[in-house]
């Protein structure tokens, strides 16, 4: 039982914090990323690999720098703080996941390294209109033709998918739409033809694609991992993506639940600051306490996220997901409450974290479909 | 960052667990499984045992029976003495005016006193609240006036939990009526066959005996009863508050419960089938586990810092243990009240007896777990703790 961090992960703690907060210590810098083209600034892009965190998480042999889920954990949730807007969690976390999952040696010599250099993005393309939550439900097809495959369907709220330079998609080369098995992934180049990306902006300021595949014409190469056996390492990937998001989400409720303490000593009504009643002071209270259990929560997803054992694994993330929405649901409710009309306007900072904050909530499963797992489960594993 | 426990830790945890399930009677430890009342025999057989394997008072300084365990072992054993529902030592003994004799006491009284509390040879119970003296506890009015070697005391107190068996009362006593209120405050040790002492019960809104009133008309205290030094006692009491306060959440105790409507709804008819199946239900037990493993993490956090902290201090964060540790408590025992459905009707207090199912037990349960977020100071308290300490408000 330790929570100290070792000496490379505070120094790791402490990069990626300066350089968030020096990057974007303010709305406004935050806001001018946001109006690139991409939502966000490419330089700022080279800076993270500069920092070493895109290589994060592939092993050293493989060109990466051989982090592991805290490393993972220290980066986002230093990043959500700040709301920096590159897409971290869409390439290195989602995307990155899956190529070092399932990626052949091949594969991972031609991606790495211009990943871990910037020079390169990917995006992760799983999740269909029709699916919702159900991580198996696939209808995009990948019928077999020669050597190679060929794609057919449509994916939904791609996440950063306007920035990849290789798609990661999931197509079903067996069975039917509902069916575990049977599923497959592809490194689907941006610029195959047949392929369409949609890009639009999301809620929280971020980025996400509609993709359309009519008949996107793949080599046999592309197909990632086993045939047929994509879904484990679907199941992986997303619930990295849950523990990533969690400890975002912890940045981001730290964030906003210091600046409405912030807000509650320096606002004046009735001549005094409204910090000082008691009502609001409970208020707080409450919203402190409920980003401590996500903190708890968010580590037990970190430690247990990365464990081959999808029936541990399932129930825990799956239990983390759902402490972390609700507590993110009352801290960022809570939040706009306390400071009152400034909290509902764009012009202020804490709207933007209640609005990232309820893009998690949605992300890789929401409140009802995790508490679902969890009782279905019967149990919640120790942290082991 | 590891939220694994060694496997020292782990073989710890299971020497314990054994101990607790082949050592204290399984009659007991059904008892307070399912809510029924305990004898003051039940708490004076089991703290027994555990005082003779050395373990009633292992938090104690290691002269007078204590194991020198660090935070994490302390953690484990008390969990796993919670989910083996093993009565827990006697709160008054061995957790509130042992170590305050043990750090403010003289050694005439270490000699006296402490081989008693931890054997439960003495009974005490808790001279704190009064009418007029709840959560505002310094406003307390009881006064001790000096009178040649002793001490007479004439006032009230009240919430006196098991005062009823009560060989000895640790008291908050008024000795200088001109201090402001926490500096004219004493720490008297009194014997409750003391001329002059009258007890009355209340009986609590789960139908039983658990809590009393204490009267005191000019009872007389022999000096060497004073703990510490006059005047000082509101240090000594903070000291024994912040000890209440680590534990309090009792997660093991909640962990137990859960387990225990898990398995009961299993074999709860219901419908076709049984409770477990009503999906529901299960949603609000997953809810309630899923607080309980934040907490429970939450509560490792708290214990991995006192291990590096100076451990006479509270540390505020121990607040957010209270509040989430009562409130799940509570949340555990709606469950069994639920699950007990209309079973929970007959009223088990004029007939505790083995042949009432444990259904008759749920309601008494849940009413008298209300009392966990009051006391130990109210949740609102806790939250004006944190306001201060943690957010600077």
């Amino acid at each position: 039982m330790d929570f100290d961090l070792t000496d490379e992960q505070n120094l790791l703690k402490d990069s990626v914090s300066r350089w968030a907060s020096d990057r974007y210590g303010s709305l406004e810098r935050i806001e001018a990323a946001r109006r690139k083209p991409l939502g966000f600034d490419e330089a700022a892009w080279t800076e993270l690999a500069e920092l070493g965190l895109l290589g994060l998480p592939f092993a050293e042999e493989d060109g990466g720098f051989g982090g592991g889920p805290v490393e993972t954990m220290i980066a986002v949730e230093a990043l959500g703080r700040h709301l920096a807007p590159e897409p971290y969690l869409a390439s290195v976390v989602l995307g990155g996941t899956a190529l070092r999952l399932a990626g052949s040696a091949a594969q991972k010599a031609a991606l790495i390294p211009g990943l871990v250099e910037g020079r390169h993005r990917l995006a992760f393309a799983h999740g269909e209109r029709q699916a919702r939550y159900d991580r198996f439900d696939v209808a995009t097809t990948a019928r077999r033709e020669g050597d190679g495959f060929v794609l057919d369907g449509a994916k939904c709220v791609v996440l950063n998918a306007d920035a990849a330079h290789t798609l990661v998609v999931s197509a079903r080369t067996a069975g039917g739409r509902r069916d575990a098995d049977g599923i497959s992934l592809f490194l689907v180049p941006a610029d195959a033809p047949g392929l369409t990306v949609t890009a639009y902006p999301t809620q929280d300021g971020g980025r996400a694609a509609d993709l359309t595949l009519a008949g996107v014409t793949l080599p046999s190469d592309a197909l990632l991992g086993q045939a047929d056996a994509g879904l484990p390492v679907i199941e992986r990937v997303l619930d990295g993506g849950i523990a990533a998001v969690s400890a975002e989400a912890v940045g981001v409720m730290e964030a906003l639940h210091t600046l409405t303490v912030d807000y509650l000593k320096t606002r004046k009504q009735f001549g005094t600051a409204i910090g000082g009643f008691q009502v609001l002071q409970h208020r707080a209270v409450d919203m402190f306490v409920a980003l401590e259990q996500a903190r708890s929560m968010a580590l037990y997803a970190t430690m247990m996220a990365a464990g081959d054992d999808a029936a541990e694994r399932g129930p825990a993330v799956s239990a983390a997901k759902v402490q972390v929405n609700r507590s993110a649901r009352s801290v960022g409710q809570e939040a706009v409450q306390l400071h009152g009309g400034i909290g509902m306007t764009l012009e202020y900072l804490g709207a933007h974290l209640f609005r990232r904050l309820t893009a998690i909530e949605v992300l890789f499963g929401d409140t009802p479909t995790h508490l679902r797992r969890v009782s279905d489960a019967g149990a919640l594993p120790s942290a082991a | 960052m590891d939220l694994r426990f060694t496997p020292e830790e782990t073989a710890f945890r299971k020497e314990v667990r054994a101990f607790f399930h082949a050592e204290i009677p399984a009659e007991i430890r059904k008892k307070v499984s399912e809510g029924r009342s305990l004898a003051r025999e039940d708490y004076v057989t089991s703290q027994r045992i555990l005082n003779a394997k050395g373990w009633a008072v292992p938090h104690w300084p290691k002269e007078w029976g204590g194991q020198a365990w660090d935070p994490i072992r302390r953690y484990i054993f008390m969990e796993e003495l919670m989910q083996a529902a093993v009565p827990l030592p006697l709160q008054f003994n061995c957790f509130m005016v042992g170590p305050v004799i043990a750090a403010f006491g003289n050694e005439a009284q270490k000699k006296r006193f402490l081989p008693r509390i931890a054997n439960l040879d003495d009974w005490w119970c808790q001279g704190f609240s009064e009418p007029g003296a709840g959560s505002d506890l310094a406003s307390l009015k009881t006064r001790a006036v000096r009178d040649g070697d002793h001490y007479v005391v004439d006032g009230q107190k009240t919430w006196t939990t098991l005062g009823q068996y009560a060989d000895w009362i640790f008291c908050l006593v008024r000795t200088d009526p001109a201090a402001k209120k926490q500096a004219g405050i004493s720490f008297l040790l009194i014997d409750m066959k003391s001329p002059g002492i009258a007890v009355r019960p209340i009986i609590t809104i789960d139908g039983r005996h658990e809590v009393n009133e204490v009267f005191f008309d000019s009872v007389r205290v022999p000096v060497e009863n004073l703990v510490g030094e006059e005047n000082k006692g509101w240090d000594y009491a903070k000291f024994l508050l912040a000890n209440e306060r680590t534990g309090i959440a009792r997660i093991g105790l909640t962990k137990e419960r859960i387990a225990r409507v898990k398995r009961l709804a299993r074999e709860t008819p219901a419908g076709d089938g049984t409770m477990w199946d009503d999906a529901a239900f299960r949603g609000r037990i997953a809810s309630v586990e899923i607080e309980l493993k934040a907490l429970e993490i939450t509560q490792m956090r708290v214990v991995a810092a006192q291990a590096k902290r100076d451990a006479s201090k509270p540390d505020p964060a121990s607040s957010i243990l209270k509040i989430k540790g009562s409130e799940l408590q509570q949340a555990a025992t709606e469950l069994l009240l639920e699950l007990a459905g209309p079973l929970s009707l007959p009223a088990p207090v004029a007939n505790d007896s083995d042949a009432l199912g444990w259904e008759a037990f749920a309601a008494p349960t849940y009413l008298n777990t209300r009392k966990v977020s009051i006391y130990g100071g109210s949740n609102e308290i806790q939250r004006n703790v944190i306001a201060k300490a943690i957010l600077g408000l």
